[in-house]
């Protein structure tokens, strides 16, 4: 009798073989510097948001409420074909990249805001106080007291969001950045082998996942230097 | 006189905390507060540097003056509150800096001290209360003596004009209190003028100037330690004290 056969696997090797250079090099030049570029903005905005949320003005309150509700209420799909498409009509006309880079930033100011303001908050008020009896103003006890035990709660969650943001780069293929899931989808086109290609795409995004998730690790380990261990 | 606090009224909204309180002292003298919990005597001390902003009364520490009256701006508190320095309970050290690192940060960062004189000043400090060994360790790694001696040390290193002290040892094991109160007698006996919030009754008849006893918002009596402590005229003072005592 014939065995059941669910289907035939046959791997290409020389397409993976010759598809894997052009596809880890988008991942190079282009998802990686997108990541990073944006992580950097997107934290200088989401600092921002958090300390007009912890302002005692109201309108500033109020302004960073709605921007981190818009931010996290809309698909990033939508903010980056508002920014890429939608933003021409208006006579404002970016590269793919730099729009990438503004709709990825201003993404992970909406979101990293609350992760901020809660490790910023998680510092307890007697470090304030004690900041203060030296002699220090707001932004001495903030800069020299308080953000840097803020860091040590927020790590683990920013890395979250930074590799998060590594995988929606993807999304940017959508307005023609040829990052690395464009490059996969590129050579598909001639191939059409979807499955070799698209897993491919998986590994590396894999990859460069699993060497953050190594980073972050020992960050950890660096700021964890001044408490106990368990 | 380096301290004169004249009729300090302070509420948490509705319940009123301080009701008026006079307060004064010498240059090189030391006042200890004492009174049941809830009476009012650690807001009072924490309304000496400001970190509570009484509603009413006025307040001058070195010359510096400062009516609760008025709003006062920030530069204005700032300028009060350097002329002293605190202990606080919890000690609140940086756990991120070293104890050489929480030591040099107010005259380094603040008062503008260059780095290598504080450094000096600091181990010299640190020596005082013996824990030059301990100065490159994080407070983690000390007792809860030692780390409220690192609080002093860190608090002695501003020279301010006074030195405010929040049941500093009210939170350490007993076999530990003793060292603390060693490094304050030490500074005592050197002229540093000190306010202290403390239940070591013992520590405030050898060390104190004056006593005061604070209930329900009002100095309800004060005196030097033999008086009060022999002699209290009022029964609620002598009632606190027969509590106190009979705990030991």
């Amino acid at each position: 009798m014939a065995p059941f056969v669910l289907g035939e696997i046959t791997i290409d090797w020389p397409l993976a073989f010759h598809s894997f250079w052009p596809i880890l090099q988008g991942g190079l030049i282009y998802t990686i510097p997108l990541a990073i570029i944006s992580f950097i903005f997107g934290l200088a905005l989401a600092m921002l948001m958090a300390l007009l949320r912890l302002s005692k003005v109201n309108v500033a309150q109020g302004a960073a409420r709605v921007y981190i509700s818009i931010i996290r209420g809309t698909p990033l799909l939508v903010q980056l074909a508002i920014i890429f498409y939608g933003l021409p009509d208006l006579g404002i006309e970016v590269s793919p990249f730099v729009g990438a880079v503004v709709a990825l930033s201003m993404n992970v100011g909406g979101y990293a805001a609350e992760t901020i303001r809660a490790s910023i908050l998680s510092v307890p008020q007697g470090q304030w106080e004690a900041g203060y009896t030296l002699g220090m103003n707001d932004a001495q006890v903030m800069c020299r007291i308080i953000l840097p035990q803020a860091a040590r709660v927020s790590v683990p969650p920013l890395s979250n969001t930074f590799i998060s943001l590594v995988k929606d780069t993807s999304l940017a293929s959508t307005i023609t950045v040829t990052e690395l899931f464009r490059r996969a989808q590129e050579i598909t086109a001639t191939s059409y082998d979807f499955l070799l290609l698209y897993s491919e795409a998986a590994l590396v995004y894999w990859i460069f996942c699993f060497i953050l998730s190594m980073i972050q690790g020992h960050i950890e380990n660096r700021l964890d230097r001044y408490v106990a261990r368990h | 006189m380096l301290l004169q606090a004249k009729d300090i009224h302070k509420s948490f909204g509705e319940s009123r905390i301080l009701k008026g309180v006079d307060l004064s002292l010498d240059e090189g003298k030391v006042l200890v507060m004492i009174g049941p919990s809830g009476s009012g005597k650690t807001t009072l001390l924490r309304s000496l540097n400001l970190l509570e902003l009484p509603e009413q009364g006025t307040l001058e520490i070195n010359g510096i003056h400062a009516d609760f009256g008025k709003r006062l701006s920030k530069k204005e508190v700032r300028e009060i509150r350097i002329q002293s320095a605190m202990v606080f309970q919890a000690h609140n050290l940086f756990p991120h800096k070293t104890v050489l690192e929480n030591v040099i940060e107010g005259p380094v960062i603040v008062q503008k001290v260059l780095k290598n004189q504080a450094i000096d000043e600091a181990r010299k400090i640190l020596d005082d209360v013996g824990l030059f060994d301990y100065q490159n360790q994080y407070p983690f790694q000390l007792s809860g003596g030692q780390q409220q001696r690192v609080g002093i040390a860190r608090a002695v290193a501003l020279k301010p004009k006074l030195l405010l002290f929040d049941e500093p040892t009210s939170a350490l094991d007993p076999e530990l209190v003793a060292d603390v109160l060693k490094v304050m007698r030490d500074l005592a006996a050197n002229g540093w003028t000190m306010v202290i919030v403390t239940h070591e009754l013992k520590f405030a008849q050898e060390v104190a100037d004056e006593v005061v006893f604070i209930d329900q918002g009002v100095i309800l009596e004060k005196g030097n330690p033999d008086q009060l402590f022999q002699h209290p005229k009022h029964e609620r003072t002598r009632r606190f004290l027969s509590r106190i005592l009979q705990r030991v």
